[in-house]
Parts: C-alpha cells; sequence; structure tokens
C-alpha cells in the first residue's frame, strides 16, 4: 500500500470499526466489568444481592477447602485431558499427513467434522456409550480381556476425560496437522539416506519440528477443558462439579449471584495468567520456529 | 513419500472408530423400535422421531434457535465487514489492539460470558428476553465472520476497485458493486460458520435462556438432566443431519479445510 494512501485515511479505519467498537465496550467489556464487580458484593438467602463493597465471597473461595478441591479438580481434569489429546492426536495427525491425496481430505473431515456437531449431542453419545455398568465401552473392553471387572464411566473423572478429550481432539489434530505442514519432507529423506532409523527420525527430526504445534494445541484444549461446561455437566451429574457447573449453580439453583461471579472471575483470571504465561514460554523456547 | 506402516493404520482405524463411535450411536439408537435405550437389532423404527411431534417445546426450540443464529449472524456481518475492510487495508494506530478485542470472545471461557451477559441483560430489563439472546450471540459469533471475511478482504485483488474509481465509482456505489461482490464469499462462509456456532451455543445461553426463549441445545440439555431416552437421540440425530447438511453446503461453497484452518489457530 503506497504511503499516500495511507496518509490520506487517518480517519477512514476508525469510521469503518467505530460501530463494532462501540458494541464491544457497550456489550461486553462494560458486562465484564460489571461481573467483576458483582464479585466484591454482598448477598443474603432473605435479603438478595446487596450492592456493597465486602470480600466475603473471595475470603470464603480462598478458605472453604470446598473450592480448592474444586478447582483442583477442574485443573487436574483439563490437564489429563490435555495429555489425552497430545498422547492421541499427534501420531494420528503424523500418520494423516502420511496418507495420500484423497484419503487424507477425506479423514481429515471425518475427524474434524465433529468439531461443529453440537456438545450436547456428542456427549449424549459418551452417556450412551458408557451407560452404565454394562455399558458397550466396559462390555467391549471385558470381551477383550483388557478389564476384569467394569469401570465406572458416568459420574466420574474417568468418564469426563474420555468425553472431553473427544470433544477436544479435533483442536489438537488441527494444530499439529498445521506444524506439519511446515515440515520439509527432504529433511527426513536426508536422515533416512544417512541411516537413520525410524524411531531416530521421529525422535529427532519429527517430533522437536511439531512440537510447537503440539504445544499451542495444547493451550487451546487445556483453556476450553478448563472452562467446559456441558461435557462435565451430562457425564458428571449433579454431583461431581467443576468451576463451570458449580458457577452455573450459584446462578441458577442457588442464586448466589455474588459468589458465582467470584467463582467465574477466578476460572478467566486463572486461565488468562496460564495462557499468557504459557504463550510467552513457547515463544522464548521456540523463537526460531515462529520466526 | 514414505508410507504409513502396518501399525499406523491399526492406530488410524481405532482412532477414527473412537471419533466417529459417540456420533453414531445417537444416530442409532434414534431408530429404535424399543420403548428404552437401545440399538435397533430387531429392525428400524421412526416412532421416536414421530413422537418429537407430541413434544411443542422441542419445535419451538428448534425455531428459536433457527431464528437466533441467522439473525445475530447476519447483525454481526453488519459490524465485521466494515471493521474487518478497515483492519485489512489500513495500518493505523490501535489496529491490533482492536483486531484482538474484536477477536476476544474467542479466548472468554463462555461461562464467564453467559453469567456477565447474565448480570448485564437483567440490570437492564432485558434478562430472558429474544433481544438479549441476539446481542449476546452477536458477540460470541462476531470472530468467526470477522476472520473469514477479513481473509476474503486480504486475499482481494485492488486492482479491480482502483480501476473502478478511476471510471468514477465512490462510496456506496464502488462497496456494492466491486468490493462486496468480491468478497462475498468470505462473507456468506463468514455467515454459515457463525450461524453453526450459534445453532451449537449451549455454555452461554443456558444461562440466558428462559421459558420461551430457550433454545435446541437448552431444551435438550435441561432434557437429558432429568432423564436420557431415545426421544432425546431422535431430537439430536435431526440436529447431526442439520449441521452435516451445513457442513456439506460449506465445503461445496467455500472449502471445508479453509473455514476449519481459520477456526483452529486461536481456538474458542
Amino acid at each position: 500500500m503506497s504511503m499516500a494512501v495511507e496518509e490520506r485515511s487517518t480517519r477512514a479505519p476508525w469510521a469503518l470499526t467505530a460501530p463494532a467498537l462501540m458494541l464491544f465496550v457497550g456489550v461486553l467489556l462494560i458486562p465484564l466489568a460489571m461481573t467483576v464487580m458483582l464479585s466484591f458484593h454482598d448477598w443474603g438467602q432473605y435479603k438478595g444481592i446487596e450492592p456493597v463493597f465486602i470480600l466475603k465471597n473471595w475470603h470464603e473461595i480462598a478458605t472453604d477447602p470446598y473450592y480448592a478441591e474444586m478447582f483442583w479438580r477442574t485443573f487436574r481434569i483439563a490437564i489429563l485431558t490435555t495429555l489425552l489429546t497430545a498422547l492421541l492426536g499427534a501420531p494420528e495427525a503424523y500418520i494423516l499427513n502420511r496418507m495420500s491425496g484423497r484419503w487424507k481430505s477425506f479423514f481429515l473431515l471425518v475427524i474434524l467434522g465433529p468439531l461443529l456437531i453440537s456438545v450436547v449431542a456428542r456427549t449424549l453419545g459418551w452417556a450412551l456409550l458408557f451407560g452404565g455398568n454394562n455399558g458397550l465401552v466396559n462390555k467391549l473392553l471385558m470381551s477383550l480381556g483388557a478389564i476384569r471387572s467394569p469401570i465406572p464411566f458416568m459420574f466420574t473423572e474417568t468418564g469426563m476425560v474420555v468425553a472431553l478429550a473427544h470433544v477436544m481432539m479435533p483442536f489438537m489434530v488441527l494444530s499439529v496437522w498445521a506444524a506439519l505442514q511446515r515440515l520439509d519432507p527432504q529433511i527426513e529423506n536426508a536422515a533416512m539416506s544417512l541411516g537413520a532409523s525410524p524411531a531416530t527420525i521421529i525422535r529427532r527430526i519429527i517430533m522437536p519440528q511439531i512440537m510447537p504445534g503440539v504445544l499451542s494445541g495444547a493451550i487451546i484444549v487445556f483453556s476450553l477443558s478448563a472452562s467446559a461446561f456441558a461435557t462435565p455437566a451430562i457425564i458428571g451429574g449433579r454431583r461431581l462439579k467443576v468451576a463451570a457447573t458449580l458457577a452455573y449453580d450459584e446462578f441458577l439453583n442457588t442464586l448466589n449471584w455474588p459468589l458465582g461471579a467470584a467463582v467465574a472471575t477466578l476460572l478467566l483470571v486463572a486461565l488468562v495468567l496460564i495462557v499468557v504465561g504459557s504463550n510467552a514460554l513457547i515463544e522464548r523456547r521456540y523463537a526460531e520456529v515462529f520466526r | 513419500m514414505s508410507r504409513n506402516g502396518p501399525l499406523a493404520l491399526i492406530f488410524h482405524t481405532i482412532f477414527v472408530i473412537v471419533m466417529v463411535a459417540p456420533i453414531l450411536v445417537v444416530c442409532l439408537v434414534a431408530f429404535t423400535p424399543e420403548g428404552f435405550l437401545s440399538l435397533p437389532t430387531h429392525g428400524f423404527s421412526l416412532r421416536w422421531f414421530r413422537t418429537i411431534a407430541n413434544y411443542p417445546e422441542f419445535i419451538h426450540a428448534f425455531w428459536v434457535s433457527l431464528g437466533l443464529g441467522a439473525l445475530s449472524s447476519l447483525v454481526a456481518l453488519l459490524f465485521a465487514v466494515p471493521a474487518a475492510l478497515a483492519i485489512a487495508r489500513y495500518r493505523f494506530r490501535g489496529r491490533d489492539v482492536l483486531a484482538a478485542l474484536f477477536l476476544s470472545p474467542l479466548m472468554i471461557p463462555h461461562v464467564v460470558l453467559g453469567i456477565a451477559f447474565l448480570r448485564f441483560f437483567t440490570s437492564a430489563g432485558l434478562g430472558g428476553s429474544f433481544a438479549a439472546l441476539i446481542i449476546a450471540h452477536v458477540i460470541i459469533v462476531f470472530p468467526f465472520a470477522l476472520r473469514l471475511t477479513l481473509a476474503a478482504a486480504t486475499g482481494m485483488d485492488r486492482t479491480v476497485e482502483m480501476a473502478a474509481v478511476s471510471l468514477g465509482a465512490g462510496g456506496w456505489t464502488l462497496f456494492r458493486r466491486v468490493t462486496l461482490p468480491l468478497i462475498l464469499p468470505g462473507v456468506i462462509s463468514g455467515w454459515a460458520l457463525a450461524f453453526i456456532q450459534s445453532f451449537d451455543d449451549l455454555t452461554m445461553t443456558v444461562f440466558l435462556a428462559a421459558p420461551g426463549t430457550e433454545t435446541l441445545p437448552v431444551r435438550m440439555f435441561l432434557y437429558i438432566q432429568d432423564n436420557i431416552d431415545p426421544l432425546v437421540t431422535s431430537v439430536s440425530a435431526c440436529v447431526i443431519a442439520i449441521t452435516m447438511t451445513a457442513l456439506i453446503l460449506l465445503d461445496r461453497f467455500y472449502g471445508l479445510d479453509r473455514v476449519l484452518a481459520g477456526k483452529g489457530d486461536t481456538g474458542r
């Protein structure tokens, strides 16, 4: 773009973005600020919400071990989900990338397509597969001799991790896939011609190059899993709470909005810190890849 | 190019089966002739699809979802197209901050957005209204509308516009007759992807919907919370069929790989 165009139009970009900017300030930034403020308000069974400034909700979250346990459970599930998607999704992306044209695009569609299918429908599928102690998954595992007695999946963290990993898998495959597209196949051929074994090639050539893809996929999967609602709510039932389902309960069942707002604010702040922090770490570690 | 070994192909087969299994099992159970959850081992039946007709709340929720998705995606585009043109064409102070702000709904957990909107719209006296749902959905689908429009606007051939300007076109005529037709594939795909996002959203909408403005995912979720029966599988099968149709259309129009690649970078 020429300099003349740039100078002439210092006002045009602002005129074009002004409507969207006003929309975002008015109905995104203000509501978010109101939520943070709400977390400092008081609440009582009979008096409702009182607009005063107190630290009651934050104190309760900090001292009551119930919340520590719940947040720890939320992040434990998110970490396990992330590990599972990385361990299975990265090899699958690699295998996909080695397929020939038509098969590659067909299977890419099969694996990425579920991303756009309703999360409720996908989780319902897992609820059907788990279905009590004689669900299909347990029957299959037992007939294969992999397990002796049925594993409880419904209303357990195991079930949540399996279902969440399925829901999040496309994000990981997509991210590793993108990293693989930047990889030069000639390096692999060069290593092979120099006598490297397939295992060595994967460990020394492929792994270091797709690691940024795995890590950025891991950040996406982690932050989405830690704030997931539908899957933990359906698989976990009313008993096994994570941050999102607890906030939902405080808002729509207990009606203690200030406490729910504090849980949500803490979740948001924790996730922003983790995502921004790990992004910075990855960029420093893999600066040469991103340059 | 090296080929996959047998071990890799076994891994791949199991992987694909696990990815497809939950979706397939929902669609299969929907065709059961029995009165309880079971795979249709003794022939297929449409009885549970016919049963949907006896539950007007599902039908109503479907129309709410459809109207909400169509309208909020359209409104989002009205804001996103000018913004995308500005971001694609000008280097101005605050450009990066604006772009980050417009994509931020992808980074903020939907549960937090749901709570923020519930608080906001209740204080504004719009709690549970359809208008509140529209505004909230405009915000969450905006990044998708923006991204695909932005991709189209960045890749656009500017010389055609310059030719039009040299022939005396300007302002609205230039936009309507030259710029818009050129970026239209991106705009339409942006609308479609935004529609799918709106149509599928549960986490944020569950905070905002009231009886009468419940969307289909919210209605399904509340139903599943009480009990899981073949009825909800047949409703799910319909939802899956609708999404698949939209996917195939999107693929024909724009190429699904491009749509999904645009989506995966930052997640939701």
